[in-house]
C-alpha cells in the first residue's frame, strides 16, 4: 500500500478545466485535440495517497479539489549549461571597442 | 450556483466585467464604432499628479536613467560619418517587482482597495503577475494569477515557470493552464466565484499607472542633457507600454520626440497552438501579440481597451530572437546590466535605429526588466534546444521562428526592420468598419478613426475612399 501523504502538506493538484471537446470554438487544430489542464498549489485537508481526489486549501485561503499529482512541487528551472554561441559575443564587443577607428 | 460550460460563462462575460471592473463601459460609447476615448481616460483614470502620489506611496517609478556609452560607441563605429545617436536605458527593472508593469498595476490596486474589493485577479504569464502581487502585498489585498504555463505535454516555459515562482514569491495563488484563449474563461470564472477586482492590464488605470514612465524619461533628459529625446522606443505586445508611455511623452509636452514601437518577429508561429507554444523563445514582446493588438485592440479582457498602440506610433520595427537574445548579452557585458531578456527588444531595435540618427540626438529604450533563474537567455536557449530548435552563430536574416535561433555573428547585422504601418492601419480599419457594420460614414466617424490610425483627418478619407465600400459624408 502507498504510503499517505499527510494532512497539512504542501502539495500540487491537477483537474482538467475542459475536456477537448468542450473547448473554444476558434481554438487551433491541434489545440483542441487535448483538454484545457489547470494545476493549483495548497494544503493538503486531509491525508491522501498520490491520484487520490482531495481538497487543498490554498495560500490566501480558497478550496479546490482535484486529483494529488504532486506531493513535493519544486521549482526546478534553473540556468543550465552555457550556452556557446554566447560565450564569445562579450569578448568580440570589447575587442570592437578596443579597435582604432570607426568613430 | 451559476452554469459553468464554456459558452454559459462567456455569455455572462460583460455582467461579470461590469462587477469586476466597475465601469460601465457603455457610458463612453457614441454608436457601433465610435467611443470617448479621452473622456474614458480623464473620468475613469486618475490624473498624473495623483498617480505619481500613489506610486510614490509603494515604491514604484522615479527609476534611473542611464547612458549606454559604449553601446552607443558600437553604434557609432557601424554608423556612417556624423551617425550615431546616444543610447539612454530607464532602468525599470528597479520598480519593486522588477519591471515597468509596477507601474502598471499600482493604480489598479490602489483602486482595488479604495473601492472596498478584498482582491485582485490578473490572467498574465508576464512581469504583470509579480507586480499585481507585489502592490497587492503593500496595499494588503489578496492575489489570484491565471497563467498559461504549459504545453499539453506537461511542458513549462522555463521563463513563465520562473514567472509563477515569482507571483508565489509574494503570497499570490497562481492557476496554471495549459495553452489556450479559454485562459480567459478560466479567469471569468474565478472573477464570478471571488468577487475580486479584475486587475486588467488594458484598463484605464492600468494604462495611466504607465504615463509616469514617458514623463520622466522627459523630465530626467531635459534636466540631464536639456534636451527631449529625439525617440523613445517601447518594446511592443499588447500595446500598454507603448501606450502608457507616449501618452506620458505628450503630457510632458514633448511635441517633437518619436514613438517607436519594437517586437519581436514570430512571425509563422500560432499563439494559442499546444505544438508552437514551446517553440518560441519569447512570451511577451513580440509580434504574435503586437499586430493582433494594434490592428484590433478589442481582443482583451475588457469591454473597451484602453492601449491602443496605433493611435501612438510613429514607426513600428521588428528584430529577431538571436538578435535580443545578443544585445541582451551586450548589455551585461559591456554596460554590466544583467536585465531581460524580452525586455530588450527595444534596445536591440535602439542599437539599429541609432545609427540613422545624428549625433547630437538621444534615443531611449524605456524599460528593462529584472532577469533570473529561468528567465535569462541560457536557460531559454538550452530550452529552445531541448525541443529541437537549432541555435547557431550566423546571419539573423536567416532566422525561421520555431525553427532556429540565430546569434549575430557581428553587432552591425542587427537590423530594426520596418513593419508596413499603413498596412495595418488598413488592417484595422477593415477590422473596426466590418465590426461596427457601418456603411456611411460622419465627420465624427472619420475623426475617430483618424485619431485611432493616428493619421490626419483628410489622410484617413483617402484611405477609406480608396480601400473600401463606404460612403463618406462631408
Amino acid at each position: 500500500m502507498a504510503e499517505k501523504i499527510p494532512a497539512g502538506s504542501w502539495v500540487q493538484i491537477h483537474d482538467i478545466e475542459l475536456a477537448a471537446e468542450e473547448r473554444a470554438p476558434q481554438v487551433p487544430e491541434d489545440t483542441g485535440r487535448v483538454p484545457l489542464e489547470k494545476w493549483i498549489k495548497g494544503f493538503l485537508q486531509e491525508a491522501a495517497e498520490l491520484d487520490e481526489e482531495v481538497e487543498i486549501e490554498t495560500v490566501i485561503g480558497n478550496r479546490y479539489r482535484g486529483r494529488l499529482v504532486d506531493a513535493d512541487p519544486s521549482y526546478d528551472h534553473s540556468f543550465g549549461k552555457a550556452v556557446p554561441e554566447l560565450l564569445q559575443v562579450g569578448r568580440e564587443l570589447k575587442e570592437m571597442l578596443r579597435e582604432e577607428g570607426g568613430e | 450556483m451559476a452554469a459553468k460550460t464554456y459558452q454559459e460563462v462567456m455569455e455572462r462575460r460583460n455582467q461579470i466585467m461590469k462587477e469586476a471592473v466597475g465601469i460601465d463601459y457603455d457610458r463612453f460609447r457614441r454608436n457601433e464604432l465610435v467611443f470617448d476615448y479621452e473622456k474614458m481616460m480623464a473620468e475613469v483614470g486618475y490624473q498624473l499628479d495623483e498617480i505619481r502620489e500613489i506610486q510614490g506611496q509603494t515604491g514604484v517609478g522615479k527609476t534611473p536613467l542611464l547612458e549606454l556609452e559604449n553601446l552607443t560607441a558600437i553604434a557609432r563605429k557601424l554608423a556612417p560619418a556624423g551617425k550615431g545617436a546616444r543610447i539612454f536605458i530607464k532602468d525599470e527593472a528597479s520598480n519593486p517587482s522588477g519591471s515597468f508593469k509596477a507601474r502598471r498595476a499600482s493604480v489598479s490596486v490602489y483602486h482595488a482597495k479604495k473601492q472596498g474589493y478584498s482582491g485582485v485577479v490578473a490572467a498574465t504569464s508576464g512581469n504583470y503577475g509579480a507586480a499585481v502581487a507585489s502592490q497587492a502585498v503593500m496595499r494588503g489585498l489578496d492575489t489570484i494569477i491565471v497563467q498559461e504555463v504549459y504545453d499539453s505535454q506537461g511542458k513549462g516555459q522555463p521563463e513563465i515557470l520562473e514567472k509563477g515562482r515569482k507571483c508565489e514569491a509574494y503570497g499570490a495563488e497562481v492557476l496554471q493552464l495549459t495553452v489556450g484563449p479559454e485562459l480567459f474563461y478560466t479567469f471569468l470564472k474565478v472573477l464570478e466565484d471571488t468577487g475580486f477586482f479584475n486587475a486588467s492590464l488594458y484598463t484605464p488605470f492600468g494604462i495611466a499607472g504607465v504615463e509616469t514612465l514617458g514623463f520622466e524619461i522627459i523630465s530626467q533628459l531635459r534636466k540631464d542633457e536639456g534636451q527631449d529625446p529625439a525617440v523613445v522606443v517601447c518594446t511592443n505586445a499588447g500595446g500598454g507600454n507603448l501606450t502608457g508611455t507616449a501618452r506620458g511623452i505628450n503630457k510632458a509636452g514633448a511635441k517633437e520626440t518619436a514613438v517607436v514601437g519594437a517586437s519581436v518577429d514570430l512571425s509563422g508561429l500560432h499563439m494559442a497552438s499546444d505544438r508552437d507554444f514551446n517553440r518560441k523563445s519569447f512570451t511577451t514582446g513580440h509580434t504574435g501579440f503586437g499586430i493582433p493588438f494594434a490592428t484590433w485592440p478589442d481582443r482583451a479582457d475588457v469591454p473597451l481597451n484602453a492601449a491602443r498602440a496605433l493611435r501612438y506610433m510613429d514607426r513600428y520595427v521588428t528584430v529577431k530572437q538571436g538578435e535580443v537574445f545578443y544585445i541582451t548579452e551586450a548589455l551585461a557585458q559591456l554596460e554590466g546590466m544583467e536585465r531581460g531578456p524580452a525586455g530588450n527588444t527595444s534596445l536591440a531595435a535602439a542599437v539599429a535605429l541609432a545609427q540613422e540618427m545624428d549625433r547630437d540626438e538621444i534615443i531611449v529604450v524605456q524599460e528593462t526588466e529584472y532577469t533570473g533563474a529561468g528567465k535569462h537567455p541560457i536557460p531559454q536557449l538550452n530550452f529552445a534546444r531541448e525541443n529541437g530548435v537549432e541555435i547557431r552563430r550566423g546571419d539573423p536574416e536567416d532566422e525561421v521562428p520555431g525553427e532556429n535561433i540565430i546569434i549575430p555573428e557581428e553587432p552591425g547585422q542587427i537590423k530594426a526592420r520596418d513593419l508596413d504601418l499603413k498596412r495595418i492601419r488598413l488592417s484595422y480599419l477593415n477590422k473596426a468598419l466590418e465590426n461596427s457594420g457601418l456603411k456611411e460614414l460622419g465627420r465624427e466617424e472619420v475623426k475617430f478613426l483618424s485619431a485611432e490610425i493616428n493619421l490626419s483627418v483628410e489622410k484617413t478619407r483617402e484611405l477609406l475612399e480608396e480601400n473600401f465600400e463606404v460612403e463618406i459624408r462631408h
